[in-house]
Order: C-alpha cells, then sequence, then structure tokens
C-alpha cells in the first residue's frame, strides 16, 4: 500500500471527488428544508428550492418602483458598474505607483513607507468619512472598494518589480534603454500579467467593500437588495442572491483568468 | 628653434590601474594592474566567490572600483551598463515577454532617435524593415532562424544563450562579457557554443571577457587566460584581503603541469572557504 501522500487521483476520480461536496450540500439542505416545511408550511428559514425558483422568476420580470428597472438584473448591473470603476481604477492607480515604487530607488525611499502605513488604515472604519465627504451616492461605493483594495495592489506590483532579475535591468542598459524605455518596453509590459493576477486576488474583498457599502446606502445593487430583504426574513431572496454573487465573482475570476492566458502567452505561472 | 618630437603613445584599449573592490569591511579584489589590446579574448578562472563577476560588473558599469581606475581608450569607465559593453549572463539575459525576433531587435528598437524610438521603443515602416532583416541575418548566424516567433521559454538552455549572444552583438559592442554563459549547459551544446563563439568573435572582432569554472575550456576559448585568487590569506579575518589576477597566461605556451598548478591553487582557496564557512 503506498503512502497517502502519493495517492494521484484519475481524471474521473478528481471529478467525481469534486463534485461529491455540492451534491452533498444540496441533499442536506434538500431535507433540512423539506423536514422544516412539513412541520411549518410558512417556515422562512430554509424555503423549498420551487420557492427560490418562483421568487427569482418574480424578480427577473417584475420591475422596481423606484428605479423603474428589472430589480435582478437592475441590481445586477449596478453592483458590477460599482464593482468594475473600483477595480479598474484601483488596478490603474497601483500600476502607476506600483512601477514607479518598484523601480525607482528614490520614489521608494519617499513613498513606500506611506503605501505600507495607509494599507493599515482599516477600510471599514473609513466608510463613514466617505458619506460624509462623497455623499451616498456612487461616488463612495466606489471609493471604498478603490480604498479597500489599492495599497494591497502597489505593495504587490511593487514587489513583482522589484523581483526582476537585476541581470535584466543591466541588459536592456546595455542594449541602450534609458529609463523611460526601460519602463514602456521591459517592466511595463512584464507588469501586466502580474497586476491581472494581483486583481484576481483582491477580488474578494473588493466584492466584500461593495456589498458593506451597499447595504448602508444605496438604491439597487446586490447588496442592497439583500440587506432590504433581510427585515422580512427573505431567505428565498438572499440564497438566490448569495448564488449569484458567487456565480459572477467565479466567472470575473474566470475572465481575468483566461485574459492573462490568451494575450501573455509567455506568462506561465 | 628646437623641434619637439611629440611621442604620446596612444592609449590602451582597457587599463586597470590597481583597482581594487571592498563592500563594506570586505575586500574583494586588489591591486588588479594591466591592459587590454583591442580583440583579446580573455578568459577568466577562478574559486567560487573569489570576484570575477565583480570584476566584470565594474567593466560593466553596474559597480564601482573603490580603488584606482579603470580606463577605456584612456577614458575612465562610464558608471553606468551602455551600449559599449555587451552582456550575456548564465540565466535571465533574454526577456521573456518578447520572442527571439523581438528581442534581438529590441537592441535596433532602443537607439532609434525619433520620438517614438525615444519614448517607445519601437521603429515602424521603412527603419523596421531594415531592422528586421538584420536580425534575421544575426538569428540565422547562431542558428535560430527557424525560432524566430518563440517565447525564451519555448527553447532550450542552449538556445536561449545563442539569443542572448545575438542580443547582444546586434548592438556591435566594444567589449562583450560573458559570465559563465555555458556553466548551465550539457557538454555536447557547450563545444557547439565554444564553435559559435569563436565563429562569432573572429567575425566581429570585439573584445570579450569571460568567466568560466572549465580550465579546459578557459584555454581553448582564450588569448589569454587569468587567474584570479588570493595572494594572501588571513585565517581569522578571511575578508581582509582581496584577490588579484594571479596568473596572465598568453594561450599557447601552457604544459599540462601548469594546467595542474592552476587546477591545484584554485581547489585549493575553494577548500578553504568552505572551511571557514563551516567553523
Ligand atoms: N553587493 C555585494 N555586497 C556585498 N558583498 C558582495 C556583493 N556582491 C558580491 N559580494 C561578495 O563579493 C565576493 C565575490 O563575489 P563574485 O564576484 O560574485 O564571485 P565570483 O563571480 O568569482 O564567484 C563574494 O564573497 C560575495 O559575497
Ligand atoms: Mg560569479
Amino acid at each position: 500500500m503506498r503512502k497517502l501522500v502519493n495517492l494521484q487521483p484519475t481524471k474521473l476520480q478528481t471529478l467525481i471527488l469534486g463534485a461529491l461536496p455540492f451534491i452533498a450540500v444540496i441533499l442536506i439542505y434538500l431535507v433540512a428544508s423539506d423536514l422544516r416545511l412539513q412541520e411549518n408550511p410558512k417556515d422562512k428559514l430554509l424555503p423549498a428550492f420551487s420557492t427560490m425558483g418562483e421568487t427569482l422568476l418574480r424578480l427577473t420580470t417584475e420591475e422596481s418602483r423606484r428605479t423603474g428597472d428589472i430589480i435582478f438584473w437592475g441590481d445586477t448591473f449596478a453592483s458590477l458598474e460599482r464593482m468594475a470603476m473600483g477595480v479598474g481604477i484601483s488596478a490603474l492607480i497601483a500600476l502607476l505607483f506600483g512601477l514607479a515604487q518598484g523601480s525607482f530607488p528614490l520614489v521608494r525611499a519617499k513613498l513606500s513607507p506611506f503605501t505600507t502605513a495607509i494599507a493599515m488604515v482599516p477600510p471599514m472604519a473609513m466608510l463613514p468619512v466617505l458619506f460624509i465627504v462623497f455623499g451616498l451616492g456612487e461616488l463612495s461605493k466606489v471609493v471604498l472598494i478603490i480604498i479597500g483594495i489599492t495599497p494591497f495592489l502597489i505593495r504587490d506590483l511593487q514587489q513583482r518589480v522589484q523581483e526582476l532579475p537585476e541581470e535584466q535591468w543591466i541588459k536592456a542598459q546595455t542594449l541602450g534603454a534609458n529609463s523611460w524605455q526601460l519602463m514602456t518596453r521591459m517592466v511595463l509590459p512584464q507588469m501586466m500579467p502580474r497586476l491581472i493576477d494581483a486583481v484576481r486576488l483582491s477580488m474578494g474583498a473588493a466584492w466584500l467593500f461593495l456589498i458593506a457599502a451597499e447595504a448602508i446606502a444605496a438604491n439597487e445593487g446586490l447588496g442592497y437588495r439583500i440587506f432590504l430583504v433581510r427585515r422580512y426574513m427573505a431567505m428565498d431572496t438572499i440564497l438566490p442572491y448569495v448564488a449569484w454573487i458567487t456565480v459572477l465573482a467565479i466567472c470575473a475570476d474566470q475572465l481575468l483568468r483566461q485574459i492573462n492566458r490568451r494575450v501573455f502567452p509567455w506568462y506561465q505561472k | 628653434m628646437t623641434v619637439r618630437l611629440v611621442t604620446e603613445k596612444p592609449p590602451h584599449f582597457l587599463e586597470f590601474k590597481r583597482v581594487g573592490k571592498r563592500y563594506g569591511d570586505s575586500v574583494v579584489l586588489e591591486n588588479i594592474n594591466t591592459q587590454v589590446k583591442k580583440g583579446e579574448f580573455i578568459t577568466m578562472v577562478g574559486a567560487s566567490g573569489c570576484g570575477k563577476s565583480t570584476f566584470l560588473k565594474m567593466l560593466s558599469g553596474q559597480e564601482q572600483a573603490t580603488r584606482g581606475v579603470c580606463l577605456m581608450e584612456g577614458q575612465p569607465i562610464s558608471e553606468e551598463p551602455d551600449v559599449n559593453r555587451g552582456i550575456v549572463f548564465q540565466k535571465y539575459s533574454v526577456f521573456p515577454h518578447l520572442n527571439v525576433l523581438e528581442n534581438v531587435i529590441l537592441g535596433l528598437e532602443l537607439e532609434s532617435t525619433s520620438l517614438t524610438g525615444r519614448l517607445f521603443g519601437k521603429l515602424f515602416g521603412a527603419a523596421r524593415k531594415a531592422a528586421l532583416e538584420e536580425a534575421a541575418t544575426l538569428l540565422e548566424k547562431v542558428g535560430l532562424d527557424h525560432a524566430m516567433h518563440k517565447y525564451p521559454h519555448e527553447l532550450s538552455g542552449g538556445m536561449q544563450q545563442r539569443l542572448a549572444i545575438a542580443q547582444a552583438l546586434i548592438k556591435k559592442p566594444k567589449v562583450l562579457l560573458l559570465d559563465e554563459p555555458f556553466g548551465a549547459l550539457d557538454p555536447g551544446i557547450r563545444a557547439d557554443m565554444h564553435q559559435l563563439i569563436l565563429e562569432l568573435w573572429e567575425e566581429t572582432g570585439t573584445t570579450i571577457f569571460m568567466v568560466t569554472h572549465d580550465i579546459t575550456e578557459g584555454f581553448y576559448l582564450g588569448t589569454r587566460l587569468w587567474v584570479f585568487d588570493k595572494v594572501r590569506n588571513d585565517p581569522t579575518h578571511p575578508h581582509a584581503w582581496g584577490a588579484t589576477i594571479t596568473y596572465d597566461l598568453p594561450i599557447g605556451v601552457t604544459s599540462k603541469n601548469l594546467h595542474d598548478d592552476i587546477r591545484h591553487d584554485v581547489n585549493l582557496t575553494s577548500r578553504h572557504q568552505d572551511e571557514q564557512l563551516v567553523s
């Protein structure tokens, strides 16, 4: 008998083993939900799949009284828009500062301690400040994402730039590169896929900040909806929404991964 | 009336005057006095950690001598790496995000004086076409013409080093610095690389400095072999004395005994260093 650490699953086994936890969770839910509903048909905690389906159908067809959009899609687009803006702006800022701090010792000496300190500020504690300064509109939510993930992105990118082998810097200079060309021809193109990787890592935190901000002040959005219907214990809305957010998160992650593989074939992990 | 005869000698191509290098308290190199003529092929051997790479770094401008001067054509050597001194390292010499052709063409793109060239290091139109042709010719010479659109990670170690050499040579550097360029290659591949580097050296006439671990390789390739070693050693302060060039041999006058002597010295220093590490 081989040791446990040396046992490798076959392809089929991998598939089955991977699917097993999902099936188990669904089965447990079905049984538990059924038991509770038998006891009390009005129970709200574990709604049947059929109830959730009906609610979802209503949410994807009914218009919101407040905005006139279909509720489900209105929430989705509002959240995705905030997410895209927050993450996009963060990535741009990170590119600028991460590259400068990684490449120029003078800039690093000046800004690195500052970024490190800023990264320690708990972003959620800043939320009231943002609401006071930027109002309750879209800007606050986007800014929360930005201050939440940008310090991490900057520090990660600085690290990646500093990881470029010394040899490359010397070689590029012997080929005639000036400081600016070192940036545009050597550092920037090599940092793009690394930035995308860092963004993938920071997406979880970005969702957290988005939902938190939406929960406190918004008119629509996935996080807003969940916290709105919480008052009525509407698990039939909350659970599909949570599942939907998860699906969106997985899709965003996979999209970024595919971009990295397609656009940067030389970038092998 | 007096006639003055001007008998000023032209400066040596490269001259090292009492050159030394220390990092903090530890002396790495000391008292290096020598001259080099254009077109020489100098191979350098010595125990690892004795300062061969440091010497190349002073030549490339990556490090500055802490004593003495290094002169190139009579002028102190530039304190930053530049196009006069091409480099090939044992690894990381090529850019992973550029394919073979782009890696070679890079040197031509970076030197272009147009605004787009200076800003983005790109060539367009006729200039790009000429650069492509020049790069293709060079790649054919180093035997990479069939792999022009491959990325470095798709190449073998030997092919990567061929690429690194082509990339450096397209700038026609006055000096080519090679730091154990074939150290990680299989023996058969290494023999091919020897052939290649000798051909390119004869064709371009560039001056080559090459560090190697392999004394036989050093004797085979070079016109002149330097041995770096410590002349003095203080067992309680191992970093108090630096290494210098202990043998400077024009190749061709060598005997088996000399090979063995050098090997013996170098090995002795290596072991000595190991013992100091352990104790
Ligand atoms: N930046 C540095 N700071 C301090 N010591 C260094 C530095 N670079 C090299 N050294 C020391 O200088 C010595 C010579 O190194 P090196 O030139 O790389 O040796 P070689 O190439 O002959 O193996 C080594 O003992 C190394 O530890
Ligand atoms: Mg070395």
